[in-house]
């Protein structure tokens, strides 16, 4: 490893050049104000650096083509100060809780220039082994100023491989507790040694270390720049405006809502059997809680989730609906809380299998938006897909040149989100995910297949005055006439997005084979070579009575065939309720 | 007169507003403005046109050359004014252009919208037919349903199809066919092949630029040829050259064959002139500035070369968030755009922020000063304020400003809610919009890898003299270069433009498993293509050639690009291949990955004539010589926090060599530049303001 140590963090203990000119921080009355909110903008500039850095370094596909990866800065009390608006809600308070627990194993006096702290731990980072967490801090003039954390998805980390089927976490791959990852600038080669030892993919898992590690470089490298500029030695008044205002932003956005309790229950496949996420989302001058009481146990596979998983997505989806310009920080965080008895799927405890988390996990701003539905109608879509519908792909290359494993890709791509209150639903659009779908022509580059068919699914979004987004139909066969092996994660198969208001359920998803044969949603399952794999991704919910749509919306949707001729007469000519007369649509 | 003057040359912007015309006769140079005449642009080129000549009294047969950039394709496709388009596509894969990346450019918004398609699903139809990722026909294509397809679209009454198969890139062959069949069918219908717009890989992105140059191709093809009848009708005969996207030159039939390379070549104008400034005066890392009424471009250029980028958004749906718009792929000029400009207006956040932009006042009803009926603070009332805009000469006497409207929008939009002074309030605008467009430029330089406070600020358009020194302030850059004649930078920048046409395919290679002979021929055929297109903008002027080759480490996702010595590539060739790409990633991410495989991804060839060699000027020589102030104004001085007395010089009077110590202000026709207290100006050869950091402040 000596080739790979030097610089690992050179640059978040160097000196920058000192700037010769700029101005003092040394002002008074209401400029201070102006100035604060400059340093803010930088904090989040300096973020997004820093994530770009990362993407721009990474390896990881799922981080570099869909941007499965968290960045930002925190003071040294463990506040997070800024976050970078990245496709990842699940990482928006896990990583900041993250960051409270390696303060916690590695008390602030015995930090130094060079140290980076580095674990995958589910339930002290983001939910899954895949998510390595690195956080360095950044000192200046001698002093520990600030935090520096960051996450990404890694593609392999041993185990069982990127799918649901472990009954431990331990199966799940190489588990690094809290450990340094360099001490005073010396990487620790050992833990690299393992690192590259334990997945199947030794040269991309090493490049991603890297990757994380330089990230938190820059960040610390910029936010020095800053301090200098503004002549600053430590970044508590800056902290406190940050965290006070947008504290008291999200609080005044909420004092607008009514206050009360409202409870919504879904429920979703599961593994073995269907499980129900209970939420109660009470709303109260001093913020919002939600609290899943009533929710299934943890599964015996790998659909459960953690809770900081569970509390990162909740708020996300309470922060899209209340306070959407209110950038992520620990004041603005602070308002909105979650609760969920441990054992349940929703807190799930070590060592519950956890790999995927997601499946679950996003649901829970549509839970959440049953409960608002309640409170602020006009405000809230009717359920959508939820779920990424990540299709993880393995087998044998035809060629070998691929390394001794094979190939083993996530494809991601999405299913239609729910109605909104004045508009249709996005058809094949990740929603809460924000990550980006795989073109096809690199996924065949990538694994030897054929997409033989990837479009919109006429009639899959859930009837409505405001209609559901479409679903997306995939039919992927093998190019090289091997089987290949599915580790199926879908939802929402048997339990279709609900539609709201009187709008209709969008379609359910189905896996399938050419054959018509039916396929389970979870779990490992082998394609023969002269099969297909056909996969149907689900319409969003509708929105409203059918009967009630615009005659244009419905003419164009007719024309576009995104809704049938006999969806016109059966559903958007009759309504949903039954008891209204029939209406004449062209 | 029967010869052309080789030195007379014609240079036309056409804007949305404007349409600037610059005839060059080398040793002196006559522009105009006219309004431009957006149903028929050619007759507001004409009248320009008959102006400049007739002030430098010569006529039509006289140019030797007339370079053209516009902003038509562009306004089409934001407009959606463009063709009846259908598109073609393998079965199975009519919504590409829909799905798109499936993603949402605002996490957090739940009422986005996204840019509505330029085919509707109607016209979208497919034919049965699959090449796959090696180029091999794994379905023949049916070409009875081809047939049928093409009888659909006659019926339709389109005027335009795009043809984009699956990895048409790596296999063009059912394409061809396929418009072999259409144009048998459909004689008179435009027809744009994916494997020739934009032969990558990606089907996104392939199939949205050869939809969306499909939907400007009539449009585009009918004005061009009314522009080349009007000029040949008052006696031009010479070529009409036009400017692409990527700041290169191309002729008006490559032009009507692919009019998408046209969209945004106004701005790409701005940046070559920006790189002729850096070039004249040996500036090696440049970033160029241009801030107008709506918004501000920051370009890297580097070695007097701006930097380039392979996808452009046009139409965003949610201006300037990336991802909200259309993708084109096409060599292209890079910049950053984002709504920072005089019209900006300034507003209060939830948060008790400042927000500027990326709403502007535009020019009806404009800044509050411009006493229109405007009521919200705009950054030129904020400017207005603090003393920065001279009141009398503003846009050369034009419009009489009104201040006391600019103090009330001021107060009553931001000081007001703040609690804030007026100046406080207009200081606070001034340093947000700045923070905003400095921030801009740090996330960009990360992008390309580049350190910007090694670069020198090149600064042009009407707000930017006003704000580059807090913007290089706040950059750490240490000295800003603002060019004369600034107003039509653009189009003197065309006039600077190499005559070239690039050429990028997709062809996936190992490095340590390069096929030799395909690769060779790949890049001999393109080099044949893209000579055959760059050739007749030459006009005989010898022609150069430059191969790229996009590689990464296998497994990640940004390629370099890594210059190819010209000629063939040899077994000899590989081992310094491999090192060339690790040095590479050294200087742009400390260190390489030993061992680790490395693929090619695509390949570049790019055939141009010699830029024009810049004239370099005479070294600046320091002086001691202070110029001499024509006046005073109370201006506010951010250091200083206060306002101030500040001297003001005018431009036209000041000596080459003469210092001007900020704070101060230099006074000129059309615009005028502040000096801060942290810079020095004076005048250099070239007529250049040139403003150094000052050593101590």
């Amino acid at each position: 490893m000596a080739t790979t140590r030097t610089a690992i963090s050179k640059t978040a203990y160097s000196k920058p050049a000192r700037r010769k000119s700029g101005p003092t921080a040394a002002r008074t009355g209401h400029l201070g104000d102006i100035e604060l909110q400059v340093m803010w903008s930088r904090l989040i500039a300096v973020v997004e650096e820093q994530a770009q850095t990362l993407l721009r370094t990474a390896f990881s596909s799922i981080v570099r083509e869909a941007g499965d990866l968290s960045a930002g800065v925190f003071d040294a009390r463990g506040r997070m100060l800024a976050q970078a608006v990245t496709g990842t809600p699940g990482h928006v308070n896990s990583m900041a809780e993250s960051v409270v627990h390696f303060i916690r194993h590695f008390p602030l006096e015995t930090m130094k220039p060079g140290d980076i702290y580095i674990c995958n731990d589910p339930w002290m980072g983001t939910g899954h082994l895949n998510d390595f967490v690195l956080t360095t801090p950044c000192f200046h003039r001698g002093k520990l100023v600030a935090l520096f954390s960051c996450t990404s998805h890694l593609m392999d980390i041993g185990g069982i491989g990127f799918g649901p089927d472990a009954t431990d976490v331990f199966m799940e791959g190489l588990y690094i507790p809290m450990l340094k990852l360099a001490d005073g600038g010396k990487l620790n080669s050992t833990l690299m040694a393992m690192i590259r030892a334990n997945t199947r993919l030794p040269v991309d898992t090493e490049g991603d270390v890297y990757s994380l590690a330089n990230c938190n470089d820059v960040g610390a490298r910029r936010l020095i720049e800053m301090m200098v500029e503004f002549n600053l030695d430590n970044l508590d008044q800056l902290a406190d405006h940050i965290c006070d205002r947008s504290r008291e932003g999200v609080l005044a956005e909420i004092a607008k809502l009514p206050h009360g309790s409202w409870k919504n229950s879904m429920t979703i496949d599961g593994y073995d059997e269907p499980v129900d996420l209970v939420a109660t989302t009470t709303i109260s001058p001093k913020g919002i809680h939600v609290d899943y009481t009533g929710t299934s146990p943890a599964a015996r596979r790998g659909i459960n989730v953690p809770l900081a998983y569970t509390t990162a997505y909740t708020v996300f989806g309470l922060g899209c609906i209340v306070a959407n310009r209110i950038p992520n920080n620990a004041g603005s965080l602070a308002p909105l809380t979650v609760s969920a008895p441990l054992g349940c799927i929703l807190n799930a405890p070590k060592p519950k299998p956890v790999l995927a988390r997601h499946i679950t996990g996003q649901m829970l701003p549509d839970v959440v938006f049953g409960c608002l539905r309640q409170a602020i109608p006009h405000r809230v879509p009717a359920e959508g897909t939820s779920c990424l519908f990540n299709i993880t792909l393995r087998g044998q290359t035809g060629d070998q040149l691929r390394g001794n494993y094979g190939f083993a890709t996530t494809f991601t791509s999405n299913g239609g989100t729910g109605a909104r209150p004045s508009k249709d639903g996005l058809s094949a659009t990740a929603y809460p995910s924000g990550v980006k779908g795989t073109p096809v022509e690199i996924a065949e580059q990538i694994m030897p297949v054929i997409f033989w068919r990837k479009q919109l699914r006429e009639d899959s979004g859930g009837a409505g005055k405001t209609r559901g987004g479409l679903g997306q139909e995939i039919e992927i066969g093998s190019r090289i006439g091997q089987p290949f092996e599915l580790l199926a994660a879908f939802d929402r198969i048997d339990h279709p997005p609900r539609g709201k208001d009187g709008g209709a359920n969008g379609q359910a998803a189905s896996v399938s084979l050419s054959t018509g044969k039916k396929l389970k949603g979870k779990g490992f399952q082998l394609i023969q070579a002269d099969e297909r794999l056909i996969i149907k991704t689900p319409g969003g919910g509708g929105l409203g009575n059918p009967i009630d749509r615009a005659p244009d919306a419905i003419a164009e949707d007719l024309a576009e065939g995104r809704v049938s001729k006999r969806t016109v007469q059966d559903i958007y000519a009759a309504g949903t309720d039954k008891t209204a007369s029939p209406r004449k649509v062209k | 007169m029967a010869t052309a003057s080789p030195s007379a040359r014609l240079s036309v912007d056409v804007g949305g507003t404007f349409t600037d015309v610059v005839l060059d006769l080398g040793a002196t140079r006559h522009a105009t403005k006219v309004l431009t005449t957006p149903d028929a642009p050619e007759q507001a080129i004409l009248e320009g046109t008959r102006s400049v000549l007739a002030e430098a009294a010569i006529g039509f047969s006289d140019l030797a050359v007339v370079v053209h950039g516009t902003t038509l394709a562009t306004n089409a496709i934001i407009e959606r004014k463009g063709a009846k388009t259908a598109l073609i596509a393998t079965d199975g894969f009519r919504d590409v252009i829909e799905i798109a990346d499936e993603s949402r450019y605002d996490q957090y918004d739940l009422e986005i919208e996204k840019p509505a398609v330029l085919v509707p699903r109607r016209l979208r139809f497919t034919v049965p037919e699959r090449v796959d990722v090696e180029g091999r026909v794994r379905l023949a294509l049916d070409e009875a349903a081809v047939a049928k397809v093409a009888h659909l679209i006659v019926k339709e009454k389109c005027r335009a199809v795009a043809i984009a198969l699956i990895h048409a890139y790596a296999n063009p062959a059912h394409e061809q066919r396929v418009a072999t069949i259409v144009a048998e069918i459909a004689p008179d219908i435009a027809i744009t092949l994916s494997s020739e717009a934009c032969p990558e890989m990606r089907e996104y992105e392939r199939t949205s630029t050869a939809v969306a140059n499909a939907y400007v191709q009539p449009l585009m093809a009918g004005y061009l040829g009314r522009l080349e009848t009007a000029f040949a009708a008052e006696g031009y005969r010479r070529p009409i050259h036009l400017m692409t996207s990527g700041g290169n030159l191309t002729s008006l039939s490559t032009a009507r064959q692919f009019p998408v390379r046209l969209i945004e070549s106004g701005p790409a104008g701005g940046a070559i002139l920006a790189a002729v400034v850096a070039a004249e005066r040996s500036e090696k890392k440049v970033l160029s500035f241009d801030m107008g009424g709506t918004t501000a471009k920051i370009c890297v250029i580097q070695n007097y070369q701006p930097f380039k980028a392979r996808t452009f958004e046009v139409d965003r749906a949610a201006r300037f968030l990336k991802g909200s718009g259309l993708p084109v792929r096409i060599p292209v000029i890079e910049m950053v755009e984002i709504g920072a400009g005089g019209g900006s207006i300034a507003r209060v956040d939830i948060l008790k922020r400042i927000t500027v932009g990326p709403e502007s006042a535009a020019s009806v009803p404009g800044p509050a000063c411009y006493g229109r009926g405007g009521t919200e603070a705009t950054v030129t009332d904020a400017d207005v304020v603090l003393g920065r805009i001279d009141v009398e000469g503003f846009a050369g006497g034009m419009l009489k400003l009104e201040p006391e409207q600019s103090v009330a929008a001021v107060a009553s939009s931001v000081g007001a809610t703040l609690g804030l002074s007026v100046e406080n309030a207009a200081h606070g605008i001034a340093e947000i919009v700045d923070e905003n467009m400095a921030n801009a430029a740090r996330v960009h330089s990360v992008e390309r890898g580049v350190v910007i406070a090694e670069h020198t600020l090149v600064a042009f358009g009407g707000a930017a003299p006003l704000h580059a020194c807090r913007l290089a302030e706040k950059l750490g850059i240490q000295r800003i270069v603002i060019p004369e004649g600034a107003g039509v930078g653009s189009a003197i920048g065309f006039l600077k433009a190499p005559a070239a046409f690039e050429l990028v395919r997709s062809r996936f290679m190992f490095l340590d498993a390069l096929d030799l002979g395909a690769a060779n021929a790949l890049l001999d055929t393109m080099s044949r293509e893209a000579k055959a297109l760059a050739a007749p903008a030459a006009l005989g002027r010898p022609l150069f050639e430059e191969r790229h080759a996009y590689m990464r480490y296998t497994g990640q996702g940004h390629e370099i690009a890594l210059k190819l010595a010209s000629g063939q590539i040899t077994a000899a060739d590989m081992a310094g291949l491999r090192e060339a790409f690790e040095a590479d990633y050294r200087r742009l991410f400390e260190r390489h990955i030993p061992g680790a495989r490395i693929e090619i991804l695509s390949w570049s060839v790019l055939v141009s004539t010699s830029a024009e060699p810049a004239k370099k000027l005479a070294a600046r020589r320091a002086s001691t010589a202070a110029a001499k102030a024509s006046g005073s104004r109370l201006a506010w001085d951010h250091h200083a926090g206060k306002f101030g007395k500040v001297e003001t010089y005018d431009r036209a009077t000041l000596k080459t060599g003469q210092r001007v110590p900020g704070p101060a202000f230099i006074l000129e026709s059309g615009t005028s530049t502040y000096v801060s207290a942290a810079f020095e100006a004076s005048l250099d050869a070239g007529g250049a303001i040139v403003l150094d950091r000052r050593k101590s402040s």
